[in-house]
């Protein structure tokens, strides 16, 4: 064994090697492999390329960062689900902590207070936020959470239906779609309609078959639906309502608890977590406490220790997979902690008047976004319905060159709609957090103008 | 520091703020004038309020009542808790990652692409598969998504999923609950009297309607599978696909492969072998890698290459879909790309030579401390059970208890489930020789006092911010949020 350059992350030495050898009473590692078959055994070296030190490494990867098209060296109106929104420097310094990032999932608890005080404090915020009872301590990302709610409305009714509105986001669809495919539950899509659920074939749609309706609030074109109407048409039938929500928005809009949402999910990316080319991203959960023991994830809850001081476990485990195995209420185990973590971070830094001032600001700039783009000749709004701080918008060129152009002049303007649906292959989605400025708003209105001209 | 009790609901003060927003630029910014009444909230939300530097001292101070690898050794079983590279962190923060949005399109994310791809190809060498998708988020989504791809195999061929799934009685609890999500039943098959996987009720099992056998190699009381080669044969003789659960991939690394073993796919949890942070509980990231056969039905998009650009290919009609909105934990993909390009070949076989030696060198102190339910050479872990302690009066959680006062974290503890007591440890190989030998005298002190005065360990933990908490409680009135007044909800 070779010990040098690559090997700084190991710290035993030839001679202690040797020693240890000695005491397990053979003469090299070898003799501790001898049950895989020889005939399996690699005898060469992996066909990867070769250790890299330190600073070429950095070199290399740095070269790779540069090769993309970042929200720092472009000025960036992309949404669809990830957004850039601001986030305090001290979340990263406290995340970098490494009693929290190397740290694991809180099996022995006396020694893992922080991480589960943490997670509690999160539950709460979330709750808050969506106006939920309870919240589970994270599931992977926001289209994962979705599929796990359907699993759990299947679960919670025992019908097979899932009424999914075309105006929540196709990818998070397509993730219900693949996880509906082992249970064999059938997934229908309710068309849109000016840019919302379509509230007529909705109600055509659900059944006394139908698990659940799940819609999202603001939706994909970041338009708002009327929440108390799909709850009506959902509880009329017996069916759950589903809302998968931008946290965010929530600290503006209201909750869909107040609208009767069974459950809550949602992508809480926009929590003080970068965009990270789509992930580590956070699954947000939440329902209401009736359902509370078939929900997936993790939960912490409050209790006391021997001496009676306040402590912090992970409880109601019986619905998960380490003591339920094929019973259980999901498979997951390792969720995304960290990531709960960051949005505890920023949400406890932002505050009751801070996020609240990030989502108004949102709102008003990506109006006037609207309309200053609107008034460039040729383009228009796709749709009428209320917006948050996302909107479709038609173009009299076609999309993707038009964007291209954007782009030579550091302007990312939006995400392209044709390849989510054919009917909107004029249009792109355009979104605008408190860190666009009046400035580059304008900048691309004017860039905009030029370009469709 | 062991005192602080603060939560930072409990710490807000009306007026405060931690955060630094810019004033409205814009004409109108009031949102009653832009949102219908309707859709606003009519109360704010019941958030803290704190300074930057109230919160950073409340999360400093929650921070040290963990246990983390940087502090502790953290012996957890099955869990990898390897030392996690600085360069990693600092590499995933590059703006061009940290900063990009998933919907950049292609020719503006050539970076991040080639990163994915290359990373998907040598994860794929190292397991010895053909290709490999970085899309799952964790372990158990590489299960549930493998599981798919092969019940989308055998759709495909046989115009049926077939109806079973073979899972080891010695298997993590995901394996079969991520079966039963993909719509399989499982069936368990008996561990022999040496705890490797009983051939002959294998055999017994495996026919036309199993799917796949799914395994863990090292299984998870730490032994290679001697007669792997005998059980990925048997079942491909069925038709039936073989699953590896990957989550011991620490012990193989440059030794042998996954598909060298006869193995058809196989999951990897990035944040164990290759090093990205445990978090807490996670972010974690479960690529699959897989022999071709599999490949049409691997999640969407695959991240391809024509000649020299990077493209996402999203023309797979035989793929299972998606399992994420996106294209995975990227994250966690440039860590462990950063990782694995800073070990090179022979770095990677250095891994898991001294994970070994790491591991047999504690069962040879322990040996004679504690009892080794079987003894078959051990790989990157060893399980003992603490039967004869229990029968002393010290369970396997007073042990794990007292150890978390000896300055150890605990290993996994009553895992696998068919060992009694059982005591599950993984050192790393990142751990060094005085770190275990300092946890074996610890240990070998906790299996003296288990005879001399068992009632002390019963009383352990006594250094923590916390002592033993009352689980009964949590659970019969679950207290999951916050309020005021301390209600439960």
């Amino acid at each position: 064994m070779r010990h040098g350059e690559t090997m700084r992350y190991l710290s035993t030495t030839p001679t202690q090697r040797a020693e240890m050898l000695r005491a397990i009473g053979v003469g090299d590692v070898e003799a501790l492999i001898e049950r895989i078959p020889s005939k399996a055994r690699l005898g060469r070296d992996l066909a990867i390329p070769a250790a890299l030190a330190e600073g070429d490494l950095v070199a290399h990867l740095r070269g790779l960062a540069e090769r993309n098209a970042d929200a720092d060296r472009y000025v960036s109106f992309l949404g669809g689900g990830a957004y850039d929104h601001y986030i305090p420097s001290a979340i990263n310094h406290l995340l970098l902590r490494g009693e929290f990032f190397t740290a694991y999932t809180p099996y022995q608890p006396e020694a893992s207070q922080g991480t589960l005080r943490t997670i509690y404090e999160y539950q709460t915020m979330i709750c808050e936020l969506t106006g939920m009872d309870v919240t589970n301590a994270s599931l992977y990302d926001g289209g994962s959470a979705l599929a796990e709610a359907a699993l759990m409305a299947h679960s919670v009714t025992e019908r097979d239906q899932i009424v999914v509105s075309g105006a929540l986001s196709p990818l998070a669809r397509r993730v219900v779609e693949t996880y509906c495919a082992g249970p064999r539950l059938p997934v229908k899509t309710v068309a849109w309609a000016d840019g919302v659920t379509d509230l007529d074939a909705l109600r055509k749609a659900v059944t006394g078959k139908t698990a659940c309706v799940m819609v999202q609030y603001p939706n994909f074109f970041g338009c708002l639906e009327d929440l108390d109407q799909a709850a009506a048409i959902a509880h009329e039938r017996g069916a759950l309502l589903v809302v998968s929500i931008d946290p965010v928005a929530l600290a503006l809009l209201r909750p869909p608890g107040e609208a009767g949402a069974d459950i809550v999910v949602g992508e809480g990316q926009g929590l003080g977590n970068h965009l990270n080319f789509g992930g580590p991203y956070l699954g947000l959960f939440s329902c209401r406490k009736e359902l509370v023991r078939r929900m997936p994830g993790r939960l912490v809850g409050a209790t006391v220790d021997r001496d009676g001081k306040r402590g912090f476990v992970l409880t109601l485990q019986t619905r998960e997979q380490h003591i339920r195995r094929e019973k259980a209420t999901s498979n997951i185990c390792t969720n995304v902690a960290l990531i709960a973590l960051a949005a505890t971070i920023h949400t406890a830094l932002l505050g009751k008047e801070g996020l609240r001032r990030a989502a108004t600001l949102s709102t008003a700039k990506a109006h006037y976004a609207a309309e200053a783009l609107e008034r460039v000749p040729g383009v228009s709004r796709r749709f009428a319905a209320p917006f948050f701080k996302e909107f479709a918008l038609r173009l009299p060129k076609k999309p993707g060159t038009v964007l291209r152009a954007l782009r030579r002049r550091r302007i990312l303007g939006g995400v392209e709609l044709a390849q989510f649906d054919r009917r909107l292959k004029d249009s792109i989605l355009v979104a605008v957090t408190e860190r666009r400025t009046r400035a580059e708003i304008d900048a691309y209105a004017e860039a905009l103008a030029s370009v469709v001209a | 520091m062991n005192e602080y009790d603060g939560l930072v609901f409990e710490l807000s003060v009306p007026g405060r703020v931690g955060y630094s927003l810019p004033e409205a630029d814009v004409p109108e910014a009031d949102p009653a004038r832009l949102l219908p009444a309707a859709h606003l909230r009519r109360t704010p939300a019941a958030l803290p309020e704190v300074s930057e530097f109230d919160a950073v001292r409340h999360y400093t101070r929650l921070s040290r009542m963990n246990y983390g690898v940087d502090t502790h050794f953290y012996p957890l079983g099955s869990c990898t808790m390897k030392y996690n590279p600085k360069i990693n962190e600092d590499m995933a923060r590059l703006p061009g990652f940290a900063r990009l949005h998933p919907l950049t399109p292609e020719d503006a994310s050539q970076g991040a692409l080639q990163l994915m791809g290359e990373l998907g190809e040598m994860l794929a060498e190292i397991v010895g598969m053909d290709a490999a998708s970085l899309q799952p988020a964790a372990g158990a989504q590489g299960e549930l998504t493998g599981v798919l791809m092969i019940r989308a195999f055998h759709l495909d061929r046989e115009g049926s999923p077939r109806k079973k799934i073979l899972v080891p009685d010695s298997a993590h609890g995901t394996n079969p609950a991520s079966t039963a999500i993909a719509g399989y039943q499982t069936v368990q098959i008996k561990s022999d009297q040496n705890g490797e996987v009983d051939l002959l009720d294998l055999e017994r099992h495996v026919d036309e309607d199993v799917a796949a056998l799914m395994i863990t190699v090292p299984n998870t009381l730490g032994l290679f599978e001697s007669r792997i080669l005998e059980a990925t044969e048997l079942c491909h003789a069925k038709g039936a696909q073989v699953y590896m659960d990957g989550a011991n991939l620490n012990a193989l690394l440059g030794l042998t492969r996954p598909g060298d073993l006869g193995f058809d796919i196989v999951h990897m949890n990035l944040h164990k072998t290759f090093t990205t942070p445990h978090g807490g509980g996670g972010p974690g990231a479960g690529p699959v890698a897989f022999k071709a056969h599999l490949a049409p039905h691997m999640p969407t998009p695959a991240v391809v290459r024509d000649a020299d650009v990077w493209r996402l290919d999203w023309k797979r009609p035989k793929s299972i879909g998606k399992v994420q909105s996106f294209w995975g934990n990227f994250g966690m993909h440039v860590r462990a790309y950063t990782y694995i390009r800073t070990m090179g070949p022979e770095g990677l076989r250095a891994v898991s030579e001294n994970a070994i030696l790491n591991a047999n060198y504690i069962r040879a102190r322990l040996l004679s401390h504690y009892d080794l339910p079987y003894e078959g050479a051990s790989m990157h872990e060893v399980v003992f059970s603490a039967r004869r302690q229990k029968a002393q009066g010290a369970s396997a959680t007073d042990i794990a208890k007292r150890l978390l006062d000896l300055g150890f974290y605990a290993p996994s503890i009553y895992f696998p489930l068919i060992v009694e007591e059982a005591l599950m440890i993984e050192p790393t190989e990142t751990e060094s020789k005085e770190t275990l030998d300092a946890f074996c005298d610890a240990m070998i002190r906790i299996a003296e006092e288990a005879q001399s005065h068992p009632e002390m360990l019963a009383e352990a933990p006594v250094t923590t911010p916390v002592r033993r908490l009352d689980q009964t409680q949590a659970a019969r009135q679950p207290n999951l949020r916050w309020t005021p007044r301390g209600r439960t909800s």
